[in-house]
């Protein structure tokens, strides 16, 4: 039994980190999936695959994190399909990246110059071969700060999976806090660890950000 | 084979739609409120003494690298240790403010860096203060230029007002989820929450683009092109 919030407390937190690291790794490798293809289809040559992308964008962007976890973690439950909390999670970080990466990479193939498909097509190459060896590979550089910033995004809305009660950063604070009655220090330590892990991305995303602006 | 039924969500959706208010009003107050922080936080750092922009440059960072459902507890749950007791509407807001302030400061901030040098020497040689620089010079463009990344934040901030639910607030989310407890139709209620949520998105959207239409003079002259962007 804890009696107030020390050490041990601390690094029972930091332990829970660790949930909080892989649920973002694996939410942002499968939302990076979804999310290259939306952002594919959105910049397809078809209006109306365009635009059913679009609505999709939309509809996610418009709903809350929590209530796609919700949906996820209760609603699917009615069709039979019974998730674990870390699935439930999974799924609906992976559609809400999905969105907003596809839309972030949506950009960064629309800043490659017309004139460079244009170049390519001349040369006969098929959509497929001018994505992959012409606009992809440059596309690629521009995405990296942006992606890396949505990735600290991310990362602060796995915070939303303790709701579900999946024991990560947040909700093992929320026990702690329980059982020492210290709220103000749990939360404050945990606010910590995930400003050291945000702030090491965020700096980063910049220092990519200045080091593309200066090769340009 | 499940059965769908919406009717538990149309027989309590006068409850749904009470919850839809409370978080249009929540929004609302926490955009005026972080807004205006955001402005005074951004003109803190650009004309303040520097201790004062040192503070507000290490507000802005930890607010952003820490996650709004963290800030809400602390400020809900963390608080009453330090002797402050605030209701969860309270206690709701001011995180929004808190919240919505840094990244609003921190968006502003990269308006008036866009503002061209040349503009605040011709300023400086009109004998204005750096006040009346700020007011009259730089703000008003600077806000402009930023105005469509200012509203995406503001809509994201009512879409995080859903996490208030967690501190038993009875908004959108909040009543969604004491409905779900009460009828057990998870999947029906939360899409139609879903769906009430992309009604006030797109609420906020057009209000937006009204006000915007209505405040900078050169959107009503290029017309929709500048609102476009």
């Amino acid at each position: 039994m804890i009696t107030d919030f020390g050490l041990p407390a601390f690094w029972l937190l930091v332990k829970a980190t660790r949930w909080t690291i892989y649920l973002s790794l694996i939410a942002f490798v499968a939302g990076g999936m979804a999310g290259f293809i939306v952002a594919l289809l959105r910049t397809s040559r078809s209006a109306i695959v365009r635009n059913i992308v679009a609505v999709y964008i939309q509809i996610i962007q418009g709903t809350p994190v929590l209530i796609l976890l919700f949906m996820a973690f209760y609603g699917l439950a009615l069709f039979g399909i019974r998730l674990g909390p870390l699935v439930a999670a999974t799924i609906a970080l992976m559609v809400y990246s999905s969105a907003y990466l596809g839309e972030i990479w949506r950009g960064c193939i629309e800043a490659i110059p017309r004139a460079q498909w244009e170049a390519s097509e001349s040369l006969a190459f098929t959509r497929w071969q001018v994505l992959r060896h012409v606009i992809l590979p440059q596309a690629f550089r521009i995405s990296l700060p942006p992606t890396v910033g949505f990735l600290v995004q991310l990362i602060k809305q796995t915070s939303v999976a303790s709701l579900i009660s999946l024991i990560e950063l947040t909700r093992s604070a929320q026990l702690i806090s329980n059982a020492t009655f210290e709220p103000l220090k749990t939360y404050l330590a945990a606010a910590a660890i995930y400003f050291v892990i945000c702030f090491v991305l965020s700096r980063y995303s910049q220092t990519l950000e200045r080091r593309l602006n200066v090769s340009r | 084979m499940y059965n769908f039924s919406f009717r538990p969500v149309i027989a309590n959706f006068d409850l749904l739609l009470s919850g839809a208010l409370l978080t249009l009003g929540v929004t609302v107050a926490a955009i005026v409120l972080g807004f205006v922080l955001g402005v005074l936080c951004a003109v803190a750092r650009a004309i303040g003494p520097r201790p004062l922009a040192a503070i507000v440059a290490g507000y802005v960072e930890a607010i952003r690298n820490t996650p709004f459902l963290v800030q809400l507890f602390i400020v809900y749950f963390g608080l009453p240790a330090i002797g402050i007791q605030l209701t969860a509407l309270q206690a709701g807001i001011i995180a929004m403010v808190i919240n919505l302030g840094a990244y609003s400061a921190e968006i502003i901030r990269a308006g008036i860096e866009s503002i061209h040098r040349l503009q605040l020497e011709a300023a400086s040689a009109l004998g204005m203060t750096r006040w009346q620089m700020m007011r009259h010079v730089v703000l008003p463009p600077a806000i402009e230029n930023v105005y469509p990344a200012l509203t995406s934040q503001f809509i994201l901030m009512m879409l995080a007002s859903s996490l208030l639910s967690a501190i038993a607030l009875n908004e959108l989310a909040g009543r969604a989820v004491t409905l779900e407890s009460l009828t057990f139709r998870s999947f029906e209620i939360y899409s139609v929450v879903a769906l009430l949520y992309i009604a006030l998105t797109l609420l906020f959207k057009g209000l937006f683009r009204a006000i915007g239409y209505m405040s900078f003079r050169r959107w009503r002259r290029l017309g929709q092109s500048g609102a476009a962007r």
